[in-house]
This record gives structure tokens, C-alpha cells and sequence, in this order.
């Protein structure tokens, strides 16, 4: 159990790694854009990924009438995600701590899993609901007004995951650095739970068979 | 008359069997396999980037080219002393004093030969030097930019062709005059200029850290022409080295009485004893008039400052500063090897290269082996500095360059023909054709201490049937050889702008990373910048009206604007708010009596309008910067000179 532990402890230190990598990672490439333009989304803010891409991004948008990327201060999100990452972790320093010192088992550990991994599935579906008001929400103004075939108004909505062609522009979205760290600390947990299950198991079935030993 | 027949057929007959022998115009057709394989070395794929940049000076275009090699492609063509109406340079506000002389604005010059800064020897890619032959001048290119930063007249000169090289830690930057003059300049009969006339050569430092040009001293030496010039390295570090012609001293019909002399001299020049003889309180400080130019990058803006003063140099009393060297038939180029050890003298009315030899020439010096005085400078004996001669076979040497594997590579003009030959044993080991007429040759580095030796770029000034024909003003013409083998290969011509003189090379890794790609608009501290586009405003002072312009895709902020009068002077200062690269916004006023402007991202520029007819006028971008580019336009309302109408301006009202 003691090893279970300090996994995770390690495990529930490796959100850390959030406030120094980018979440999330949306690139856009396009013909004029060889060098692609690209924004990082860190759980503290949008940025560039070069330094005037974000500016350069919002001066494309304009044509097609979508919102500049909110800053900081305009998202309630880039308040509350650092304040709900590091109670998960002072909750996950918590329990490895307990659990190092015997006062609970691994259960707490996948129960911790089990929030993080709620708190994260919520995460994704907010910013999913971001990028649909960010792409479809446009003004009626703008600039560059395409119709689909059905007849309705195009949207720009980014891709959650994975690849989409959006006009002249390749747009990929991926994690990034920090959420691969936040996955393997969660991974980290995940197993923590197990080898506590395991160490427990083995101790509670060499007491068992104790007794058949002469 | 029967005797010059016979003459006349043999040498027919001798051009017949030269020409009959290979491929001596360079085409292919009849060597397919041959054909393509130097398709191959030239052929830069799309989408792909050369492996060289090759500097090349506009001569009387005033400018310098970028060149790729081996491609061939022209990228960009500099500003440095001339207009140019395609970006504004010497039209905008800004860049007005760049041109600005001790005669007053100068539009155009004659750029001749440009030389990339150096750190120990080797290209460092920082700057690019070029001089302005025709009225003086020496200007510095910076090479994340490419855009010229500094323009330093030269006082005492006149027809500045021995320049503007630089000694290997770019330390000083050196300008040669080509005519002698009355130093200073005075009214006196032209046929007294033996003996009363004086030739200047010029240093200029080079400060280490932002580049910028302090005229040190000049040399002023007797009355000859100072034709060209390079830096001694490695060991004669410390020593320039200058062609003259015109010992005879003639004020006219110099194509004969410049001719006489059957030897000339290549000036030594030890400038480190100059510099201590300075330091020891030596020189005269001479009363004179220059203008010295510089652009500041985060003004965006020109300012010429004109100097008063200049410190001369007597060599006669600067023992052991400077010797002549004895060189055969009105030498042209003179080439110093990456060792530094030879001198090389292009005799251009012969058909031998002279090389002297360092070593030998510090022996003779400490020997005092002289051959007389001219003028009290010492004259070292020809056999004494001798190294060797070049047997070339060709006729009119003018310029060498070197691989850097111990071989070098001379241009002969009336032979037509680039010659490699070998340092040491003097044997030519190869000869190709040029076409035709070749002047410079440049090798990238090569006439550093570290060339790289992959290509010769031969510069010729004669191009005839080279292209397809333009009336009778033709491009000049480069043939492109492929010297990686043992042999010179041509594999390539290509039509070069203006007439280079001279090229320098480099390769692109050593440059293309650190490319600017926009200047930024927090840097921005020109005066009449707007750093928010809200801020965008017009100011009437008296008949002076200044527009603060903002432009980004696709609008100009304000673009309507009235209370404007007929008779007004208008500046619009236009800023370009784009942080993105490669998109300018171009501005183009109808009527403006001047060029348009091209204005880079985050850059501030501003031009010159004087309404001179009521009525609604328009501007509009001249780049095409997007989809609504048509759409960035604007207009100006012009008023009767008495009208009382108030100056407004708006966007999107």
C-alpha cells in the first residue's frame, strides 16, 4: 500500500504540469500559411503559439464574422479550472498521504479517479460548447457569408479532436503537453488503485493461508 | 600586305581550332546524359530554396540584387543609392536623407563592389557592404533587414571604385578613389595635375556592435588612379593592398597616356602603423563638408548629419606604412589568397598574372631593398616580391577569386574566359568560355579566409544572343560554373539587373534563419506612428496638414476625410498595423507629384501630397493584401483655399 501511495502522490503531482504546458493545441494551416498559425489553450488562457498568431487569427476571423479569442479575464473557465486542478491535487496529496500512513485503502484512489475523470469529461464538454459558439456564432455582418448546400449558414466550428477543413484553412486539435501529463498522472492513480487492490489481496490471503503452514 | 594575310589566317585558324574544341557556347543539345545532369545541379525544385545568396551590385542602377544560387533567381532588389519607387526609398519622408550629399540630394549612383562583414576572416552575415562610385559614397546593408541602414559620403574622392572592402574583422571598411583631385578641391588649370594632384584612400571603422561607419583617416597619396583594393589576412592581417594605373600621371587621353609605363604599382598600405602613428598624436585635421546618413529601425526614419572635418594622412611621414610593389601592365583586380601569403596583380593589358609574396615582401622591406622613391615612398624591387607568374594564355586579367582547395580562378576579359590555375606552381589547370566578356567573378567566401567552393559566378558585360533579344538594351549576363570537380563545369546563365560589378556570396544557412519577418509595432517610435488604431486622427497646422493614417486588411482608419484646401500641404503618415509576415499594404494618392510607398508590417511611412484641384479624391492600397483588397480605398474631400469647411475624418460612418 505504501507504494500505491506514493503513485498517487506522483500521480495527482503530475496536474501540475497544467500550469506550465498548454492543454489543448489548435492549429491552422492554409496555403498563405505555410508557418501555421496557432493558439495553445492553457487552463489560464489562450495563447499564441508564435507571438502575433492570435492577433493574426482574430484578423482572419473578422472576414468570416466570428468573435475575437477571449482573453483571460472574459471566460469564467480560465478562473475556476487552475482553482479546481489544484484542489485535485491537494485532494490527491491528501489521500496518498493517508493512505501511506494506513488510515484508508486504495478505493479513495479510484474514487478520486472517478471525480477527476468526471471533472474532466464536464471540462471537455464546456469547451466543446465554446468552440460551437465560437464557430457558428457570427455576425451577421460579416464579411464573408458562406451557404452550405442545404442551405444553411457555414460554421467554423474547430474540431474537439482530430482534423477538420475549414474554408482555405487545415485545422488540427489535439492535447497537448499538459494533458498528456494529466493523463498519465491520472493513468498514475489508476494504478495506484490496482496495486493497492493487489498488495491487499496477497496480505489478506497470506493471513489466510498462515495458519495451513505448520 | 601579303605578310598581315598570313598573320591574319593564323590567327583565324588558331580561334578555329579553339572554338572547334568542345562545347565552347555551353549548349547541350548535342549532349543529352550531359544536358541533364546539369539541369539537375541548377534545378532548384518548387517549393524548394537555394543553397546560396548571391549579393550582386546594380552598377548604374544604384542598387544591389539578390540572387539565388544556383537557381538563378533574382529574390529582391536593395535600395542603397538610388529612388526607388517601387518601395519609396528616396521618395517617403523617411528615407529622403539617405540620399542627401554635400551636393545636395543625389536620386542615383553607380554601385560597383559589395562585401559581406567579416569576424576573423570568415563571413559573419551581419552586413553588406557597397560603395557609390560616382559621387562618393559607402553604404551598409543589413543583412536581417536587407535594407540599407547607413550612407557615409567620402570627402577627397572622386569616382570611389577601390572600395568598399573590408579587413577581416570588418574593423575598418576601405574607399579608394580612382581619379585624383585637388585635395582639397580648388579652381586650378587641369594640366597641372602632375605632381598637384592627390588620390585619397579612405578608412572607415565599423563599430562591432550595431555597424554604424566613422570616417578614421584617409591616406592621401600621390597623384594616381587607385583602381582596386583588398585586405591582406591571416598573416598580413593588418595590410590592405590597393592597384594603381595612370603612374604616368596624364590629364587626358588616358586610354594611351595612362598606357606607358610598362610597370605600375600595387600600393601596400599597413594600416595597424597608421593606427599607432594616429594614437601617437599623427595626422593633420582637414576642414571639409560630408554628409553621414543613418536610419534608425525603430523610427523607421532617416537622419543625415553633415561632418566638418577630416584626418589626413602624409605617408611619407609614417615610416614603414607604406611601399609600392612593382606590377606589370596597369594592374586591375588585386586578390589576396585565403592564406594571405599572395597578392595577386591582374595585369589587364597583359596576358600574365603577377603574384607577389608577402613573406617576400616583409624580407625586402626589412632588407630595405628599394628601387627608388616616388614621391618618397619606397619602391620595393620587382624580383624581390616576385612569387611567381601565371602564364595564362589569355588576355586582360582582370579579377581572381579562390576555392579554398589551393586553386584560383581569374576572369581575362579580352580572352573571354575564366582561367583556374593552380597557387604554388602557377599551372592553369582548366579554362572556360564566358559569354562573353567577363568582368567580376565571385565565388561564395571567396575573398575571405574560408570560401566555399562549390560555384564560380562569372559577371559579363557584353550579353548579345545569351537571351532572347530586348531591342538594344539588353540585361547583363552571368554564366554559373559548377567547380566541385576538378574541372570548371558551366551548367548555367542567367540575365542579372543593372551591371554587377562585382558579387558576394554566402551560404543561405548562414542568413536565411535570421530573415526578419516584420518589424514590430510595440517597437514603433516614429513620431507620427499610430499605435492604436482609434488614435488614427488628422492635425492642421497652418497650410501643413498631417494625417495620421492607420492601415490593416482590409480599411485605412480614417478614410474619409474633408476640410482639406487647395494649396494644402498634405502628409499622410501611414502605419501598418499587420504583425503577420509577408503582408505590406501598398498607398497610392491620385496626383501625389512622388513614387507610392510600400509599407511593411508594423512600419511607419509617410509621403507627400499637394491637392491642387477641388474636389473628391481618392487613395487606395496598390498591394494586394487580401480578398478585399479592391475594397482598401478611401477618399479626401479638396475645398476651395477660402472655404471654411472643418477638418473631419472618420471609417465606417
Amino acid at each position: 500500500m505504501k507504494r500505491a501511495s506514493i503513485i498517487m502522490i506522483v500521480g495527482s503531482l503530475c496536474l501540475l504540469g497544467l500550469f506550465a504546458f498548454p492543454l489543448w493545441n489548435i492549429m491552422l494551416g492554409a496555403p498563405q500559411y505555410p508557418d501555421p498559425l496557432g493558439m495553445n489553450i492553457h487552463i489560464t488562457g489562450i495563447q499564441g503559439v508564435s507571438e502575433f498568431d492570435l492577433q493574426n487569427i482574430d484578423g482572419l476571423n473578422h472576414y468570416i464574422g466570428m468573435k475575437t479569442i477571449p482573453k483571460a479575464d472574459e471566460m469564467w473557465e480560465f478562473n475556476v479550472f487552475p482553482i479546481v486542478i489544484i484542489a485535485m491535487v491537494i485532494l490527491g496529496l491528501l489521500l496518498g498521504g493517508l493512505g501511506f500512513i494506513g488510515k484508508i485503502d486504495h478505493r479513495y484512489f479510484l474514487g478520486w479517479f472517478v471525480l477527476m475523470s468526471v471533472l474532466g469529461i464536464m471540462g471537455m464538454y464546456d469547451f466543446n460548447l465554446w468552440l460551437t459558439d465560437y464557430g457558428s456564432n457570427l455576425d451577421p455582418h460579416a464579411i464573408i457569408k458562406v451557404i452550405n448546400e442545404d442551405g444553411t449558414p457555414m460554421t467554423y466550428k474547430p474540431p474537439l479532436f482530430g482534423y477538420k477543413k475549414l474554408l482555405n484553412f487545415d485545422v488540427s486539435s489535439m492535447p497537448a503537453t499538459g494533458a498528456w501529463l494529466m493523463f498519465i498522472g491520472m493513468t498514475l492513480t489508476l494504478v495506484a488503485f490496482f496495486i493497492g487492490w493487489k498488495s491487499k489481496q496477497s496480505s489478506s490471503s497470506d493471513t489466510n493461508h498462515k495458519p495451513a503452514t505448520p | 600586305m601579303k605578310k598581315y594575310s598570313i598573320y591574319l589566317s593564323a590567327i583565324l585558324g588558331s580561334l578555329l581550332t579553339l572554338s572547334g574544341c568542345g562545347n565552347q557556347d555551353g549548349k547541350t543539345t548535342s549532349n543529352g546524359a550531359l544536358a541533364s545532369n546539369n539541369a539537375e545541379k541548377v534545378y532548384v525544385a518548387p517549393g524548394e530554396q537555394d543553397e546560396f545568396y548571391a549579393f550582386m551590385s546594380g552598377g548604374y542602377s544604384g542598387n544591389l540584387t539578390v540572387y539565388g544560387l544556383p537557381s538563378g533567381r533574382m529574390f529582391k532588389e536593395i535600395p542603397v543609392f538610388s529612388q526607388f519607387p517601387t518601395s519609396g526609398y528616396g521618395y517617403s519622408e523617411e528615407t529622403k536623407p539617405m540620399l542627401n550629399t554635400s551636393f545636395g540630394f543625389i536620386p542615383a549612383d553607380d554601385a560597383h563592389h559589395p562585401d559581406i562583414s567579416q569576424t576573423d576572416g570568415e563571413l559573419d552575415g551581419r552586413w553588406i557592404f557597397i560603395n557609390g562610385n560616382n559621387t562618393p559614397r559607402i553604404a551598409r546593408i543589413s543583412l536581417s533587414t536587407f535594407e540599407t541602414e547607413e550612407i557615409i559620403e567620402i570627402p577627397n574622392s572622386a569616382g570611389n571604385h577601390s572600395s568598399s572592402f573590408i579587413t577581416e574583422n570588418t574593423e575598418y571598411v576601405v574607399a579608394g578613389t580612382r581619379f585624383s583631385v585637388p585635395i582639397p578641391q580648388r579652381d586650378m588649370p587641369i594640366k597641372d595635375y602632375k605632381g598637384n594632384f592627390k588620390g585619397s584612400l579612405s578608412f572607415i571603422s565599423v563599430d562591432p556592435e550595431d555597424g554604424r561607419m566613422d570616417l578614421k583617416f584617409q591616406v592621401l597619396m600621390p597623384g594616381f588612379n587607385y583602381d582596386l583594393s583588398h585586405p591582406g589576412r591571416g598573416k598580413s592581417h593588418g595590410w590592405f593592398f590597393f592597384t594603381t594605373y595612370n603612374t604616368e600621371e596624364a590629364n587626358s587621353l588616358l586610354e594611351v597616356n595612362a598606357s606607358q609605363n610598362d610597370k605600375d604599382f600595387i600600393a601596400a598600405i599597413n594600416w595597424k602603423k597608421i593606427e599607432e602613428y594616429i594614437a601617437n598624436g599623427g595626422g593633420t585635421t582637414m576642414p571639409t563638408n560630408y554628409a553621414h546618413n543613418v536610419y534608425d529601425e525603430t523610427t523607421h526614419t532617416a537622419t543625415s548629419t553633415m561632418k566638418k572635418e577630416v584626418l589626413t594622412i602624409d605617408p611619407t611621414k609614417v615610416p614603414g606604412a607604406v611601399y609600392f610593389l612593382p606590377t606589370p601592365k596597369s594592374p586591375h583586380g588585386v586578390d589576396v589568397d585565403p592564406t594571405g601569403e599572395y597578392i595577386i596583380g591582374n595585369g589587364k593589358l597583359s596576358a600574365d598574372l603577377t603574384i607577389h609574396s608577402f613573406d617576400k615582401m616583409i624580407v625586402a622591406i626589412e632588407n630595405k631593398k628599394f628601387d627608388g622613391e616616388a614621391y618618397g615612398i619606397p619602391i620595393l624591387k620587382f624580383e624581390d616580391v616576385l612569387a611567381g607568374t601565371v602564364k595564362s594564355g589569355g588576355l586582360g586579367p582582370l579579377h581572381t577569386e579562390f576555392d579554398g582547395e589551393g586553386n584560383a580562378y581569374t576572369t581575362f576579359f579580352i580572352s573571354s574566359e575564366v582561367v583556374m590555375w593552380k597557387l604554388g606552381t602557377w599551372e592553369v589547370i582548366d579554362r572556360k568560355p564566358t559569354f562573353y566578356s567577363v568582368g567580376h567573378l565571385m565565388i561564395p567566401g571567396g575573398n575571405s579566409k574560408k570560401p566555399f567552393g562549390k560555384y564560380v559566378v562569372a559577371m559579363n558585360k557584353i550579353t548579345k544572343d545569351r537571351y532572347l533579344p530586348t531591342g538594344p538594351e539588353l540585361e547583363h549576363s552571368a554564366q554559373l560554373y559548377d567547380i566541385s570537380g576538378d574541372k570548371m563545369e558551366l551548367i548555367y546563365d542567367f540575365p542579372t539587373h543593372g551591371e554587377p560589378h562585382y558579387a558576394a556570396g554566402i551560404p543561405a544557412s548562414l542568413l536565411a534563419p535570421k530573415s526578419q519577418k516584420i518589424y514590430k509595432l510595440a517597437e514603433n517610435e516614429h513620431p507620427f506612428a499610430v499605435k492604436n488604431i482609434p488614435d488614427a486622427k488628422v492635425v492642421r497646422d497652418g497650410n501643413t496638414v498631417h494625417v495620421y493614417m492607420a492601415m490593416i486588411r482590409s480599411h485605412f482608419t480614417p478614410d474619409n476625410i474633408e476640410g482639406i484646401k487647395v494649396g494644402d500641404k498634405v502628409y499622410f503618415h501611414i502605419t501598418n498595423h499587420e504583425q503577420d509576415f509577408d503582408v505590406p499594404h501598398g498607398f497610392m494618392m491620385i496626383g501625389a507629384n512622388t513614387s507610392g510607398l510600400l509599407i511593411m508590417p508594423g512600419q511607419t511611412k509617410t509621403t507627400l501630397w499637394e491637392p491642387k484641384q477641388e474636389g473628391v479624391w481618392p487613395f487606395y492600397c496598390t498591394d494586394f493584401c487580401s480578398a478585399l483588397h479592391q475594397e482598401m480605398q478611401g477618399y479626401v474631400r479638396v475645398s476651395p483655399a477660402n472655404s471654411n469647411i472643418d477638418l473631419s475624418w472618420s471609417v465606417g460612418e
